[in-house]
């Protein structure tokens, strides 16, 4: 199993390959099936995300080892699109611009240990999922 | 990937495979909202058993075919929603609220034809 996979996002399957990726990494490092459901849907939102508002993207799913010896997951979702001009009420349950449920973002960040969102107009959205193997 | 429409007495059974992308989700409405006129069927079942992610539009999906069944006269029943699938969508902050669901087929054939005796009771 490479350490790291890299999916190019460009239509709608491609959010299939990107959760796929992330639960065969997960499942070879371990992690419990309930867990790569969980990363797996917030991997799917992500990507859906930048289906939704870029149009085009990566995502990225790797191995991460922190100090203390503990093994995770991190995946980085990125794209160069229009950018969320106040972050604040894109983490907000329930808003949302487009034709969606709003619990995108908000929703992910509950099914993951760490999360961050870097997006300014006109600059790209990164947002960076952290998930520790338990 | 088309998803198959079995066809069992007044129900409609739709059994989702695999991942399906938006396009599939809406032939798949758009299909039974017409066999639902043609068959003059009284029920659908969506089995999501297959299903190992509902992401929020997926969900969003699902409901919308649930409302535009109902509008044509056929209560849907969700079934086969996994532990994992279930857990995810709780923390997400997803329900299928206002629609029925079932553990499995069997289940969600015998809460329709529940509701079937009870209507033709009431006749």
């Amino acid at each position: 199993m490479p350490r790291e996979v890299s999916v190019p996002i460009e239509r709608e399957l491609d959010i299939v390959a990107a959760r796929q990726a992330g639960r065969e990494l997960a499942s070879a490092l371990g992690f419990s099936t309930t867990d790569q459901t969980l990363l797996a849907t917030a991997i799917s939102e992500v990507a859906r995300n930048i289906v939704n508002y870029a149009g085009s993207g990566n995502v990225l799913v790797a191995r991460v080892d922190d100090e203390s010896g503990r093994i995770g997951i991190v995946v980085i979702a990125s794209d160069r699109g229009p950018g969320i001009a106040d972050v604040d009420q894109a983490m907000r349950d329930g808003y949302s611009t487009g034709n969606s449920l709003g619990v995108g973002l908000p929703g992910a960040r509950r099914l993951v240990d760490d999360f961050h969102l870097a997006s300014a107009p006109g600059q790209g959205t990164t947002v960076t999922l952290k998930k520790w193997l338990r | 990937m088309d998803v198959p429409i079995l066809k069992q007495g007044d129900v409609l059974i739709a059994s989702i495979q695999a991942a399906l992308s938006d396009q599939d989700l809406i032939a798949l409405r758009d299909s039974l909202a017409s066999r639902i006129g043609r068959f003059r069927s009284r029920g659908v079942i969506i089995d999501l058993m297959a299903l190992d992610v509902l992401d929020s539009f997926a969900t969003r999906m699902i409901r919308d075919i649930a409302y535009t069944a109902r509008l044509r006269g056929a209560i849907t029943v969700v079934v086969g929603i996994q532990p994992e699938v279930a857990f995810a969508m709780v923390q997400l902050g997803l329900s299928l609220e206002g629609i029925a669901t079932a553990l499995d087929l069997e289940e969600g054939l015998a809460h329709l034809s529940g509701r079937e005796r009870k209507r033709a009771a009431r006749s």
